[in-house]
């Protein structure tokens, strides 16, 4: 039902010409014109409650398919009138060049602003020290960077791309997730959040995480990155690249970034990427997905979860509850 | 596919979480690298099986003290149907989180433990479903394999949860009682050999089969207003649309509508999804609707057919469950929000307590405390627009915000 042909390059959207003349639905028990419409509007209400219920919401945008897809939604929601806030881009200096690059195209086309805050500012006023050894990784650091950008802007609504199956604390989230002056999240007080009435009423300063896409699978973001034909970054797609293995995770070899023994083999292998974070923290999976389509099948028929290629998860079993506690998204 | 939303329920205990777990580990939904983990963990916590609670309870302070705090929301689909469970705390000091999980549930199971049959938490969480509107319901007798899978229990287990229903109001609902075992997997998702006499469905062909109750199940348009679209741009130089998300029925371009609390009166001209348009928008959907006039819409306005008008009033009686540590009492303000609309209100009168075992209304109660149920009437600073819970979910519920602490102390269901 769905025009499948409509065009992929957001400048070129035509304006408000009527293409066809037919029925909205969202249900789940009718046939849908997309898998996941009723996640489409559900999401796109929660980006209008940020708007009408916050002054001053940011858009965390890390250039991977979670947030890119938000950055869709949120054009959805308001269209057509522009996104209505800024784009916040916590720079680890560990990105994939191919990531950047697509994040720069990207915010042209829309023309909305993107604001950037560095890790390195923050290991450079020695407010965060960084990690060292085999392991090193600045996920974690991009805490407290986020947090300055947060302060400094008095942003009171920060919209991230977490997904509730990512993860065993984050099935814990609410989708108004109250955080206070120092960001931290109070995991066993968490505010009742009942149908659709979200309650972002906070204090002067206290800020909210918001999560849109808080109920979409991995298998939903693809397949809606496919029926929409959203363009992602190259590293998701298959592609060779010259890796080594640790602890049974392929490693990128091509980034001075992610630390290499010496007697760690370098091969060429073909991969690709399923979540894109800090190099030195996300491992490549084989692959031979060239193809939207394909990796929409492999993922459907993965065995491994999509986290199971991030180390920073694996450094203990609370770990993504102890980086929330402190503030991290 | 089909959605189906289902939320867990039960005591302390009844086996909630390793029920799930033990759902994913049957229809292969725990990925490898989550069952290692599970494996690992149950080792060193030294069981001789493996403890799927470990699959849902995420937070440490779970893990720690064996119990579910806070609702944790797991996927997992099948070739007919994408499940979303809402795995809810057993504990009376969290009946609030169990409240937020059985909010948007189309389906409720609740677990009963065979060696100790139905208790306080079976019947509070069913009379909460039944609050609620939960349309089915699956009783899951568990720890069948403790009792020697006894037909007798099961009966005597099911005749005990049959004296609630009685008292129950809400006929539509529908019940269905299920033996099984979360641990061995009895009757969760592979018919069971220990239960010759149960010749039902599992639990898992049960959700499969399971025509779920549509969440939207009024027919009479609601359009609550969350935000209005003015782009600042030559191309929409006039445009002024009204966005927002409809709460049942179907509006079409040309129907007639009025807009509430103010009454104004217009057709529908447009409707926008995104690029495009469409001639009408079914519930569920989120768009933004354009009108023939130039009238007066904001946030927190109601947009409806003009034949299917609600209620409008500065007063209603409603039915809360109370949220907050701190008591409601009569006099107090707060703010209450109904969707996009947020209107500052007073307690009126609490009329009583209601008993979770469908038994009375206290009437000499004047407060409420945490976790406690009762009926009150609230008085707004500004006019409504609202149904009845029953006739409509969205429109028949709000939540009440502490006015300091800007906390959500409650919830109400409008009579």
């Amino acid at each position: 039902m769905w025009d499948t042909h409509q065009l992929t390059k957001m400048k070129n959207r035509p304006t408000m010409e009527v293409l066809e003349k037919k029925v909205l639905e969202a249900q789940t028990d009718t046939r849908t014109r997309l898998n996941v419409a009723h996640l489409e509007s559900e999401a796109i209400y929660i980006f209008r409650e940020v708007v009408a219920q916050f002054e001053k919401p940011v858009l965390l945008f890390s250039g991977g398919k979670d947030s890119i897809t938000l950055v869709r939604l949120a054009q959805k929601a308001f269209y057509p009138a522009k996104i209505p806030f800024p784009l916040l881009h916590i720079d680890t200096g560990h990105n994939f060049p191919e990531t950047i690059e697509f994040r720069d195209k990207l915010v042209e086309e829309l023309g909305v602003e993107l604001i950037v805050r560095n890790v390195q500012d923050a290991i450079d006023q020695g407010k965060v020290v960084e990690e060292k050894g085999k392991y090193a990784s600045r996920n974690s650091l991009q805490t407290t960077t986020l947090l300055d950008a947060l302060e400094e802007f008095k942003f009171d609504a920060a919209i991230g791309g977490a997904r509730r199956d990512e993860e065993k604390a984050r099935a814990k989230e609410r989708i108004f997730s109250v955080r206070d002056d120092f960001g931290q999240w109070d995991e066993k007080n968490q505010r009742p959040e009942l149908f659709d009435h979200l309650n972002g009423k906070i204090e002067l300063g206290q800020n909210v995480r918001v999560f849109p896409i808080s109920n979409w699978t991995e298998l939903d973001v693809w397949s809606y990155i496919e029926e929409e034909h959203i363009e992602i970054p190259s590293i998701y797609f298959a592609h060779t690249r010259k890796t080594f293995l640790r602890d049974g995770m392929i490693w990128s070899a091509e980034d001075a970034v992610v630390y290499r023994e010496s007697d760690e083999v370098v091969e060429e292998r073909m991969v690709r990427f399923r979540t894109v974070g800090d190099m030195s923290c996300t491992a490549a999976v084989l692959s031979d997905a060239f193809s939207i389509q394909k990796v929409v099948a492999e993922i459907r028929d993965s065995k491994i979860s999509e986290r199971g290629a991030r180390i920073d998860d694996k450094r203990s079993e609370a770990a993504m509850e102890k980086r929330k506690q402190q503030g991290y998204f | 596919m089909d959605v189906l939303k289902i939320a867990t329920a039960g005591s302390v205990d009844d086996g909630k979480s390793t029920l799930i777990g033990r759902i994913l580990y049957d229809t292969k939904s725990l990925t490898t690298d989550k069952l290692e983990a599970i494996e690992t963990k149950s080792k060193a916590n030294g069981f001789d099986y493996l403890d799927f609670s470990l699959a849902t309870d995420g937070l440490v302070a779970e893990r720690e003290q064996g119990i579910t705090i806070d609702v944790a929301h797991i996927y997992f689909s099948t070739r007919k149907k994408s499940y979303i469970i809402a795995d809810t705390p057993g504990h009376i000091e969290y009946t609030r989180n169990m409240v937020t999980g059985a909010s948007t549930s189309q389906a409720s199971i609740i677990l009963v433990d065979a060696r100790k049959g139905v208790i306080e938490q079976t019947y509070r969480h069913f009379f909460i479903n039944n609050l609620l509107r939960v349309k089915d319901i699956i009783v899951a007798i568990n720890k069948m394999d403790l009792v020697d899978f006894s037909e007798n229990t099961f009966k005597a287990i099911k005749a005990e949860f049959q004296k609630l229903i009685d008292k129950s109001a809400y006929a539509e609902q529908n019940i269905t009682f299920i033996p099984v075992s979360a641990l061995q997997g009895d009757n969760v998702v592979e018919k069971s050999a220990n239960t010759p006499w149960y010749s039902g469905e599992t639990l898992l062909e049960h959700l499969e089969e399971l025509n779920a109750q549509d969440l939207y199940e009024v027919s009479q348009v609601r359009f609550p207003v969350q935000t209005v679209i003015r782009p600042k741009k030559d191309e929409f130089h006039d445009f002024r649309g009204y966005a927002g998300k409809l709460y049942g029925g179907d509006l079409s371009v040309g129907d007639d509508i009025t807009v509430l609390p103010s009454l104004t009166t217009s057709k529908v001209k447009e409707i926008h999804f995104f690029d495009k348009q469409f001639d009408t928008a079914s519930r569920g959907s989120s768009f933004v609707l354009t009108l023939d006039d130039d009238v007066n819409v904001s946030r927190g306005d109601m947009i409806v057919k003009f034949e299917e008008k609600p209620q409008v009033a500065k007063q209603l009686t409603a039915t809360v469950c109370w949220m907050d540590s701190k008591n409601l009492v009569p006099g107090a303000n707060y703010f209450l929000q109904s969707g996009s609309n947020r209107i500052l209100s007073k307690i009126k009168a609490i009329h009583g307590q209601v008993a979770t075992d469908f038994s009375n209304i206290d009437e000499s109660t004047n407060a409420l405390q945490l976790n406690e149920i009762g009926s009150i009437t609230i008085q707004l600073s500004k006019p409504l627009a609202f149904d009845s819970y029953k006739n409509n979910k969205a429109s028949g519920s709000f939540i009440l915000i502490d006015a300091q602490t800007n906390t959500t102390a409650g919830v109400g269901f409008i009579d």
